[in-house]
């Protein structure tokens, strides 16, 4: 195939960007390494170009970051120049590029905010926040500052427990992130004006984990226990409390001891589909003999609303990410691996790439681990603001510079994951399970919680709650002990709703708060833990506006591949948007009705657990409350 | 070791193992499912669509096609396996020993309807004939999302002489993109672009097809199943009231312009080439033609 290049021409200040993203890296110690030998055996939509091994498709996401951070938006030059430099044809690059929210494809100022109005911030003041906003910056979506900057109602940012939240951004030759929660109109505004003047200061947030870890008793904590006690850029701190003590009992096991005290374990994942970790492992490992490149990925894409545990744990204690994570990869034979982060996440991100570094000093990743013989490295992808990339095989095609819209399953990841190679997936928080389990012994570990959830668990809790923050329980603990754990319930004290698992999960009533916090105990209510949110609601919030924005969180988050989703996360929202407007087509019963049957077919015939869970929580509440009467 | 071999980057090297032999082909093993009751015996391999076109089963497909890689997106051909929680799609899934497949269930007719009723709801589906005849069969009511429904109604682009792309009509099968990519034409002018309700055909930046990488083989009108994409003439004649495929013959007849051998379907009406097509069964074309073949006939009915 040869490219054709329609005429623009990239700007000097573009080239000098890409270039530079592209030397690095080429020459990252992780990247350097890779090998694509992808068999071709292409999903329908996932053009290959070819062969795959002349292209190097997989470095478009972070060559279109590099653009975006240095100019601001992504023009039709430095389009080109990306195409001609990777080998991918424009109009492919293009359908990446405009995939993702936090790529403009228009000019666009160079200083964006983003205020988060979504379901936790909405308890914490966000529609005041926003409203204020416009008093202060204009309207949302329109240049102020000068034509400078730009502020823009965003998806929740994983900040809930500092709820409300706000982000902002600078392209530049020095391109800034600044994390503002709990935020107000003049910090925002303030923060706006220094970006656009280039007064904002390049610091590192440091976890507050006081304010996020609020549990006490934290010498029982195991998951959280170096988070807010240990210096998160220090690999000697880490290894002080314990760091890097599993991965040296790891070799010495050797991988079907680890694959075997893992299965004991009965481990389940905390991305939310609650599959074996172990068993995962095992169907990779099964295939070493097969010449074929492994993968290890760590999901740290955390974007279903009301979830920011993993931020919490890469914030406060990176080591323990990539330990888990190294483990794993010895266990399966996996050579590499990647973290990918949402594209939201500053301070996680930074702190990850220091460890990264510190560990690659110290021989904890690169060639010959520890003397073992053992080779594994980690690179790092940022996502761009897109939901969907947390779902694994979105996943895959979005790091390898694909659009990420996720693949049919069967064949499964672990058969066909990253550039179709075997490939475990793990969250981070059940990568930061692992060392303590090798420490503990899988049958140890097993012990704890309940017989059908072992281990210990993190809970995201927001909303109108005393102490929201990230809590860590051994599993069986009730909703109503956790409620308690928190201070109790917040704002008016009197609870209406409880949102369990995120948008994607359920609500439950007052009257169910005895149900324990575990994967059957939620199962029997016909809820789910999801990814461990638990939001509380108090009688002053109108529910209907909280189901109005989850709808409206679904419509936008769809990556619009199959029509069960696309088109009806749309009709449920002008569904919803009816019956607060108090006019249905029909009667209220009547679009009660197609509702339900929308719903069923999104969750019947969608390709993916976006669709298959989009309507979940609105039945959920409008089965438990009479609303819109 | 050869220039060619040479790694292009430090970042991919080719690895070193010796050139990989062609592996023989392993004998196909039978495989034995029930669909709606009844037993059959495929080829490993084979879709649940093919097994279940062997039963005389007619399943309702949009996205798929014989001669592209499935892209299983349009969802319209769901069946119930026993065992899966979800339907699964019949165009993509291959079948398993023993699996236990139910085509016509209650859950079936209902997603394949609410399905066609999205589709109808958000697109002008007025020359997609096969869409209108699964709408009959399934009783799709499109109308039950109220006049306010959103739409992709939008202004069709015309930016060329020889095919106009109207995408109010596109219900984003993604066939055209598959065959404009690696499926045929390896030319990758058109790809799927934006996200979610907005994701749709484009080329970069919708730049006119003129100042594309568009070769003109037509292979995208080929392969569209709506009528988003169609030659010209026909939109024209369509625009004008007299477009009428009743008064339309079809000559088959073999490209005369080089050696390749590619069979054209030409069709006519009243005298006058009004489009030119290649049938999909055909061991050459596989449906597919280069620009001459589809539009270099123009000649024969100019008047200048
Ligand atoms: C729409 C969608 C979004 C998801 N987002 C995430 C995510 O942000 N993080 C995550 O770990 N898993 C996410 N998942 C689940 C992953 O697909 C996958 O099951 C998980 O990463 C596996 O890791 P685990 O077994 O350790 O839980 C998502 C799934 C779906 C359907
Ligand atoms: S269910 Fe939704 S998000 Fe998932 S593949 Fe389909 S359109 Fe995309
Ligand atoms: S233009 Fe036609 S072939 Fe292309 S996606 Fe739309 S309906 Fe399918
Ligand atoms: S940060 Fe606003 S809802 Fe999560
Ligand atoms: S025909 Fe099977 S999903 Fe479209």
């Amino acid at each position: 195939m040869d490219l054709h290049l329609n005429a623009a021409k990239a700007s000097a200040e573009e080239r000098v960007a890409m270039d530079a993203a592209l030397k690095q890296l080429e020459s990252s110690p992780g990247d350097a390494s890779l090998t694509v030998t992808s068999d071709g055996q292409a999903d329908g939509n996932v053009p290959t170009n070819g062969l795959p091994t002349r292209s190097k498709r997989h470095l478009l996401l972070p060559v279109l970051h590099a653009i975006q951070e240095r100019v601001g938006w992504i023009s039709p030059g430095a389009l080109n120049y990306a195409s001609l430099q990777l080998g991918v044809p424009p109009a492919e690059a293009h359908g990446v590029a405009s995939f993702y929210e936090k790529f403009s494809l228009a000019p666009k100022p160079p200083v964006v905010a983003r205020a988060c109005d979504d379901i936790a911030c909405m308890t914490r003041g966000a529609g005041a926040l926003c409203a204020e906003l416009e008093r202060k910056l204009g309207p949302a979506g329109k240049p102020c500052s000068l034509g400078k900057a730009i502020w823009q109602r965003s998806s929740c940012l994983g900040l809930c427990e500092r709820a409300p939240a706000a982000l902002i951004t600078a392209a530049g030759e020095k391109p800034r992130e600044r994390v503002i929660a709990p935020a107000y109109a003049e910090s925002i505004a303030s923060a706006v004006l220094d970006a656009a003047t280039g007064k904002l200061p390049d610091e590192i947030d440091t976890l507050n984990a006081k304010v996020s870890v609020p549990q006490d008793g934290r010498s029982q904590l195991r998951l959280l226990r170096r988070v807010g006690q240990v210096d998160p850029a220090s690999l000697e701190d880490y290894r002080r409390l314990g760091g890097y003590e599993a991965l040296r009992r790891a070799f010495e096991w050797g991988p079907e001891r680890v694959i075997r005290e893992a299965i004991e374990s009965k481990l389940l994942g905390r991305g939310g589909a609650a599959f074996p970790a172990g068993k995962k492992w095992e169907a990779v490992h099964q295939q070493r003999e097969s010449n074929r490149p492994h993968y290890v990925i760590c999901n740290a894409d955390e974007s279903e609303p009301g979830t920011f545990k993993d931020r919490i744990l890469m914030e406060g204690d990176p080591f323990a990410v990539l330990e888990g994570m190294t483990i794993a990869a010895f266990a399966v034979g996996a050579k590499r691996g990647y973290i990918y982060i949402r594209g939201e996440y500053p301070y996680a991100t930074q702190r990850l790439e220091q460890a990264i570094h510190a560990a690659r000093a110290q021989n904890f990743l690169g060639e010959d681990i520890g003397g073992r013989g053992f080779t594994f490295d980690i690179e790092i992808r940022r996502g761009a603001g897109a939901y969907i990339c947390g779902e694994e095989t979105a996943l895959f095609n979005s790091i390898e510079g694909y659009r990420g819209e996720p693949r049919n399953k069967p064949p499964f990841p672990t058969q066909s994951g990253l550039f179709r190679e075997p490939t475990v997936v793990n969250n981070v928080e059940t990568l930061v399970n692992v060392p303590e389990i090798i420490l503990n012994g899988g049958a140890a570990y097993a012990r704890i919680g309940t017989a059908n959830s072992s281990g210990y668990r993190l809970f995201c809790v927001s909303g109108h709650v005393v102490r929201p923050g990230v809590y860590e329980l051994p599993f069986g603990p009730t909703i109503r002990d956790l409620i308690e754990m928190a201070g109790g319930v917040g704002g008016t004290g009197r609870l209406q709703a409880v949102l369990l698992g995120g948008a994607a999960g359920s609500f439950v009533s007052p009257k169910e708060l005895d149900t324990p916090l575990t994967f059957e105990g939620t199962r029997a209510i016909g809820a789910t833990l999801g990814s461990g949110v638990v939001m509380l609601f108090d009688d002053s919030v109108d529910l209907e506006q909280i189901l109005l924005r989850i709808a409206a969180f679904f419509r936008s988050e769809t990556c619009g591949q199959c029509v069960p989703c696309r088109v009806g996360t749309i009709r449920q929202e002008e569904l919803l948007q009816r019956l607060i407007a108090r006019k249905p087509l029909g009667s209220k019963e009547q679009e009660s009705a197609l509702l339900k049957e929308m719903a069923q077919a999104m969750r019947d015939a969608s390709i993916c657990g976006l669709g298959q869970t989009a309507s979940g929580a609105i039945l959920s509440a409008m089965d438990r409350w009479s609303l819109f009467l | 070791m050869s220039e060619q071999l040479q790694a292009p980057s430090p970042l991919i090297p080719i690895p070193r193992a010796p050139a990989p032999e062609i592996p023989v082909p392993a004998a196909r093993r039978d495989v034995q499912i029930t669909i709606d009751g009844k037993r059959v015996t495929v080829l490993e391999g084979a879709t649940i669509l093919d097994a279940a076109k062997t039963l005389g089963i007619e399943t309702p497909t949009l996205c798929f096609l014989e001669t592209l890689t499935p892209v299983n997106v349009c969802r319209v051909c769901v069946v119930q396996v026993e065992g899966s929680r979800p339907l699964v799609p019949a165009c993509s899934r291959k079948v398993e020993e023993g699996m236990v497949v139910w085509t016509d269930s209650e859950r079936v007719r209902l997603s394949r309807r609410v399905v066609l009723e999205f589709l109808a709801s958000s697109v002008d589906v007025s020359t997609a004939l096969q869409l209108q005849a699964y709408m009959k069969r399934y009783e799709a009511r499109p109308e039950k999302f109220g006049p306010r429904a959103a739409t992709v109604v939008q202004p069709p682009k015309i930016d060329n002489e020889l095919y106009v792309r109207d995408y109010s009509k596109c219900i984003l099968c993604y066939k055209c993109a598959e065959a404009c990519g690696v499926d045929a034409q390896n030319t990758f002018a058109i790809g799927v672009a934006g996200r979610g309700f907005h994701a749709h055909i484009a080329t970069e930046f919708e730049i006119p097809l003129t100042d594309s990488a568009c070769v003109y083989c037509g292979n995208c009108i080929g392969v569209c199943p709506t009528g988003a994409l169609m030659g010209k003439i026909e939109y024209d004649m369509r625009a004008a009231g007299t477009w009428d495929e009743s008064r339309q013959t079809r000559t088959e007849t073999i490209c005369p312009y080089c050696g390749v051998g590619c069979e054209l379907t030409v069709h006519s009406q009243a005298g006058q080439i009004v489009r030119v097509s290649s049938p999909l069964d055909h061991s050459v074309t596989q449906g597919n033609l280069c620009i001459k073949g589809r539009f270099g006939w123009q000649f024969t009915q100019s008047h200048k």
